[in-house]
Order: C-alpha cells, then sequence, then structure tokens
C-alpha cells in the first residue's frame, strides 16, 4: 500500500507571497493556535502560470499521467480540483479557526474522531481543509465514509479520489496500519441528519468499532469538535416519504430549503472553530483489548465525553453562531 | 520420485498452452500432457514447446482415463473460470467451467497417484459493491457474492474444490485468484473492451479501481504453484491500482459515460456488427472494482511480480494503436502556453495551429507583457 506523503505541491517552485493570494488565516485567533501556516496553497504567481499548471493539469487527465493509491486517493485531482473551491468555503464563508493542530503526528497512524452535524457532511471537507493546509506536515486526512456516499453516482467516485473509504474496520484497520491519518464521524447519520433544536447534543457513538480498529492498531485517538457546521443548514423537519422514495436517510426542511429550491443549496455563513484534543493513547491496553467490549465502550464513551466538553466550551468561545 | 508428471488443461488459450511449454521445458519433469476439446492454434503450439497434446474434453469421462494411463501427479486447471471468448458463448462456457471442473475434480479424487491440483479461479469471486472494503485479502467474506456470470462459477468451482480438498486431504490444492490478465498476447472480454477506438463506454458517474496481472507473471505464478508446495487460496494482483478511465486514458482513447441501461445495449450492438463488442457483466463488475491484498503472494508463497499494475498495462496498450496520442496532447498544451506567453513551455515544438484555438491568446496581450515576454 502506498501512503502519498504530499510534499510540496508539483510544479511550484515560485514565491509563495503574492499580492493576489488570500492569506491563509487572517484571524487573530488563528495566530495563537501557533500551527496555521500561511505557506500551503502556495499558488503560482501571476496568471500565465495558473494557467499553466492547470492545462499541465488537464494534460496529465487526458493522458492518464498520475497515480492513486488502493483506496483510490488521487493527490494530484485532490489538490487541483477538490481543495480549491472548499478553501474558498473555509477562508472566506464559514472563517474557519482550527485550534490544537500540534495534537495532530506528524507522521504515523492516528485515528481523529469527530462530532458530524448540519444536514449535508460540510464538516467533513471543512475538517480536510483544515488538515491539508494548515497541519505541518499538510497530511491528507483519509475520512471514512458511509456506502451511501459509495452508491451514488459522481460522488462516489468523487469521494474516493479525495481520500476517502468506506467505513468498516477492515479498510480504517488497514489505513491506520499504512501509517494513514483516518479521520471518522461515529456518529453517522444520526448526527448529520438530527434536528436543530438538538443542536450541539452528540447523539450515539454507534458500536464503537472505531475504537477497536485504533486499539488493534495501537494508534493515538485524538478527539475533534467542529462547532460551526450546526448552523449551516439548520434543520427543521423531515419528509419521511420522499426520503424512503429517494432511498435518502433523511430529506431536510430548512428555512431554506426546499422553499427556495436550488437556492437552498446555499451554506449560512456560521462562523466555525476546530479544536483537535489531546490524544487518547490505545496503546497501553496490551493485547486483546481490541476484543474487550469493556474496554471498547468504556474508551468510545471517554471519547464522546470529551468532545462534548470542549463543544460546550468552544461554543461559549465562539459567541454569536454568525459573527462570533 | 523419477518426475513429475503433469496435466494442464486449457491449451488452446495462452496461459494453458505457456504453461505447458514453460514445463516441457524443466528437467525435473517427465511428461506434460495438454488437454483441451478444440485443436490448438499455431501459436499455442509453438508456446507449447515439447509438451504432448491430447484432444479430451475435460467434461467427459475420457479425462479420467487420461489422468489414470498416464499417471499423473500433478493437475493443472487453467481453463476453469476462463473468460468467453464472446457473451453469447456464454452457456457454453458455464458448461465448461462449472461442469468441467466437477468431471476433472471427480477424475482426480479417483486417481490415487494425484498429489498436486491447481485450480485458476479468479478474484471475481469477491464480488464488489459499495458495501465492501477496498481491499480484499484471502479471508474476506464478500457482502455481495456474485449471482449470475462468470464470478458466479467461480464461487461454485471453489466450493466444488472445497470439498474435494476435503475428500482428499493428501491432494494438495492451490487456489490462485487472478486479477485481470492483460499483455500483448492473451484476448480477453478486458482486452477487446480497452481495443475499442477512440471512445470506450464507462458508466455515467462511476469509476472503478482496477487491478491487473501481466500474462508473462500468470504464467509464473501458475509454474511456480505447480511445481511449489504452497496450498490454499492466493490473491495475484500486480502491485499499485489504476482507475478505468484513468487506464482508458492511458490506452489513447476517450471514456464516453452511459447510462447503466444504454451501456448493455451498445455492447450487444457492437457484438452484433462484429465490431469489437464487450460482455455487459465485465462493465457492470467494474462499476465498483476491486483491489486484492497479495501480501500472501510476496510473503508466504514467496513470489514478487515482475509487472506492477501500471507497468502490465503499459505493455497491453504498446500493443495497441492510440487514438489521443500523448505527444499531441502535449503539443497542443506548448502551443497554447506559447501563445499566451507563459514562462514555461512544455512540449518541444510550438504548434502554432493549435495556438489559434487558445480562449485567451490573442485577446489579453497586455498581461502578458507584465512578465515581459514576447507574444508570438
Amino acid at each position: 500500500m502506498t501512503s502519498h506523503r504530499p510534499g510540496p505541491p508539483p510544479s511550484q517552485g515560485h514565491e509563495p507571497t503574492d499580492p493576489g493570494e488570500p492569506p491563509a488565516s487572517s484571524e487573530p485567533a488563528a495566530a495563537a493556535a501557533a500551527t496555521s501556516s500561511s505557506a500551503v496553497p502556495a499558488s503560482p504567481d501571476g496568471w500565465p502560470d495558473r494557467l499553466a499548471d492547470a492545462l499541465a493539469f488537464v494534460r496529465r487527465r487526458i493522458t492518464g499521467d498520475y497515480s492513486i493509491d488502493d483506496f483510490g486517493y488521487d493527490q494530484d485531482f485532490t489538490r487541483s480540483v477538490v481543495l480549491p473551491p472548499l478553501r474558498l468555503l473555509y477562508e472566506k464563508w464559514f472563517r474557519v479557526q482550527t485550534l490544537g493542530l500540534h495534537n495532530i503526528p506528524d507522521s504515523g497512524g492516528a485515528l481523529i474522531v469527530a462530532n458530524h452535524s448540519g444536514t449535508v457532511p460540510m464538516d467533513a471537507a471543512m475538517l480536510t481543509v483544515a488538515i491539508h493546509d494548515h497541519h505541518p506536515q499538510h497530511r491528507p486526512p483519509r475520512l471514512l465514509a458511509a456506502d451511501l456516499v459509495f452508491d451514488t453516482p459522481v460522488l462516489g467516485p468523487l469521494a474516493r479520489k479525495a481520500g476517502g473509504t468506506l467505513a468498516c474496520n477492515p479498510d480504517a484497520e488497514r489505513l491506520l496500519a499504512a501509517g494513514e491519518l483516518v479521520s471518522v464521524f461515529p456518529e453517522g447519520f444520526k448526527g448529520v441528519g438530527k434536528p436543530y433544536r438538538q443542536r450541539y447534543r452528540l447523539q450515539r457513538f454507534g458500536r464503537g468499532g472505531f475504537v477497536s480498529a485504533a486499539l488493534l492498531r495501537g494508534v493515538p485517538i485524538i478527539p475533534c469538535s467542529i462547532v460551526g457546521a450546526e448552523e449551516i443548514y439548520p434543520l427543521l423537519g423531515n419528509i419521511p416519504q420522499l426520503a424512503r422514495a429517494l432511498g435518502l436517510p433523511y430529506f431536510p426542511v430548512t428555512p431554506t430549503f426546499p422553499l427556495l429550491g436550488p437556492l437552498g443549496a446555499i451554506p449560512l455563513p456560521s462562523k466555525w472553530l476546530i479544536e483537535f484534543g489531546e490524544p487518547i493513547r490505545t496503546d497501553e491496553f496490551g493485547p486483546g483489548a481490541a476484543e474487550d467490549p469493556m474496554v471498547v465502550f468504556n474508551l468510545s464513551d471517554q471519547v464522546r465525553e470529551t468532545i462534548q466538553q470542549s463543544l460546550y466550551r468552544l461554543l461559549l468561545q465562539r459567541g454569536h453562531p454568525f459573527f462570533g | 520420485m523419477a518426475g513429475s508428471i503433469v496435466l494442464v488443461t486449457g491449451v488452446t488459450r495462452f496461459l494453458g498452452s505457456s504453461l505447458a511449454g514453460r514445463l516441457s521445458a524443466l528437467p525435473q519433469i517427465e511428461r506434460v500432457i495438454g488437454v483441451d476439446a478444440a485443436l490448438p492454434d499455431a501459436q499455442a503450439r509453438e508456446r507449447m514447446g515439447t509438451a504432448e497434446f491430447v484432444r479430451a474434453d475435460i467434461r467427459s469421462p475420457l479425462i479420467s482415463r487420461v489422468i489414470d494411463r498416464a499417471e499423473v501427479d500433478t493437475v493443472v486447471h487453467a481453463s476453469a473460470t476462463a473468460t468467453p471468448p464472446s457473451s453469447a458463448a456464454r452457456t457454453l462456457t458455464k458448461e465448461m467451467n462449472v461442469i468441467g471442473t466437477m468431471q476433472l475434480l471427480a477424475a482426480c479424487q479417483r486417481a490415487r497417484q494425484v498429489r498436486h491440483l491447481v485450480v485458476r479461479s479468479t478474484a471475481a469471486v469477491y464480488g464488489g459493491s459499495s458495501r465492501d472494503p477496498a481491499v480484499f485479502a484471502e479471508g474476506d467474506e464478500p457482502r455481495s457474492v456474485p449471482s449470475s456470470g462468470p464470478a458466479r462459477d467461480a464461487v461454485d468451482i471453489e466450493g466444488y474444490l472445497r470439498g474435494f480438498a476435503r475428500r482428499r486431504p493428501d491432494v494438495r490444492v492451490a487456489v490462485p485468484r487472478f486479477s485481470e490478465i492483460i499483455g500483448p498476447t492473451v484476448r480477453t472480454p478486458l482486452t477487446r473492451y480497452f481495443s475499442l477506438s477512440p471512445f470506450v463506454p464507462v458508466l455515467l458517474g462511476r469509476d472503478a479501481r482496477m487491478q491487473l496481472v501481466h500474462e508473462q507473471d500468470a504464467v509464473e505464478v501458475m509454474l511456480r504453484l505447480a511445481l511449489g508446495d504452497a496450498a490454499g487460496t492466493v490473491n495475484v494482483a500486480g502491485a499499485g491500482t489504476l482507475t478505468l478511465r484513468q487506464a482508458i486514458r492511458r490506452a489513447g482513447r476517450i471514456p464516453m459515460p452511459m447510462l447503466p441501461g444504454t451501456i448493455g445495449l451498445l455492447g450487444r450492438a457492437l457484438r452484433t456488427a462484429r465490431i469489437g463488442g464487450f460482455s455487459p457483466e465485465q462493465v457492470a463488475l467494474l462499476a465498483h472494482g476491486r483491489v486484492l491484498d497479495t501480501t500472501r503472494l510476496r510473503d508466504d508463497v514467496g513470489i514478487a511480480l515482475r509487472y506492477s499494475t501500471e507497468q502490465a498495462f503499459a505493455d497491453f496498450v504498446g500493443s495497441l494503436a492510440p487514438a489521443v496520442l500523448p505527444a499531441a496532447v502535449r503539443a497542443v498544451e506548448s502551443g497554447l502556453l506559447s501563445a499566451v506567453g507563459a514562462r514555461r513551455p512544455v512540449g518541444t515544438d510550438g504548434a502554432d495551429a493549435a495556438a489559434a484555438q487558445s480562449p485567451t491568446g490573442p485577446s489579453r496581450p497586455r498581461l502578458v507583457s507584465i512578465h515581459g515576454e514576447k507574444i508570438r
């Protein structure tokens, strides 16, 4: 299995500072995180260079001159197509502030466990940008996603290209064993599709499969709390008949959707905070711990409680959901 | 032991005939008997070297007499789960694959002197769906067992093999599960699929990961399993992965997205028109793709394949005439770049004709001059 260590993006040997380039983090508090780096999305100097990069990218796509790993992660595609629009949302729309990036190890396997919310899993996308752009090693987080994602045309291949794979223990264990940074949302649909009035209240953490995967590989669990995603599409109701007809877990009714049609797809510009907590070690439990349901449940609860507490703290810190 | 006597099935096909030829050249092998229901053509005959040929249908009891008379101790069933030459021959293929394997196993069970059995299987037994893990190891149970087609045959054949192994514990049974075999010589539904030109139909909004085995590597693996002491199932796939569309691009072709319904129609139409054709099962199986964990092949069996997936495909592509030339794409790129005066020209020649197509070319010369570049 190959693990794509992102070196400096290809064909970018130019000055990273450019008047046309948006600063990676303009928030003063982001500097306090001391890990945010503005050198990441080093865009080339001028538009001829951007054009040259774009053309080179198109040429690589037309001739198939790129490589993917066993899970389908396509670094070239992710950096050139997936991340740029998400980066705009991250920086301009949600003004995401990322804290505690030093808790993510520079190398080796680790499991990031985050809360899930927002009707549409935008938090997964923002988490990807946060780690990819602002971690000193620019590690690509490998997201675990539901089978519904991979069942959906277009979205399925896209999720694989962006580094996602099916949320199942064999895949998680394989990625962790290969020293990848895996992130998971154990609440699943229960979290992302919960009503607005239950915002920031963590749902059940599944069966704790993520804990046993981390225990088996002895990698640290990094709790991650995401504040802001709850407000992007406040879920007021659900149309179960439509959901059943479309084969979806829920059919959302938000203040703008389906009322305004396609305009309802525009997320509300809430203010986001993403915090990575202290890593929880799993290599001290000894062999067989992954098979011990008590250890798994306790650890799962501990992670859940940690995320819940930091959510409350971050909510206070943020203040107003949109202007905070 | 005076020397092995090996029976190889399917010697009209590439894998069987090459394997028979390789075996017959080895000093520790006394006799190699190649069987098939049809006569091998001149090329297959040449590949077989000094191996003998017996025309026998493995579905008939004749095969039992061949095994007994020649006192065969190693049976290599290279034609099990062979891919059908055309989808029209599907019923016949199923008959050959499943019934033929059952007859062969029945003959082997009676033959006391048989000690080694190698049966070629396919990675298709893992199925492949959105609910399956991304990478399959030998022990993994697929969530979606294939319900029809050659994949189903392979699942059935492996079932019979488990039964055989239980009844004859003294026989070493090795079952290699091959990814798609590719190379300049073999002709499979997949090679025909990639030979379509210039458009190759793909499923709209889907892209599968796939792994390939080079034909030479496939022969080598069969040979090593026939002579070695490895037993049980083992995954065989070239290292690395390509997506279906990426492979089509690398073959110098253009993927043409189609709805799932229409792609089957197109396949039938192409077959009727005898242009090329491909089996719809092939495409359906490539909707989700599968990647194999080959740790067992490398560490336990001790075989390192010479070709990675990319190298195997490149070797196959060398035998095709590309519709889209990489050099032409490069020329267009450098033409566009030189038209706008960007600093890093890519190709070698200017390609002025391509420059005329540039959307930004002549209209924005002033911006270019900031960098002090001359406009052509």
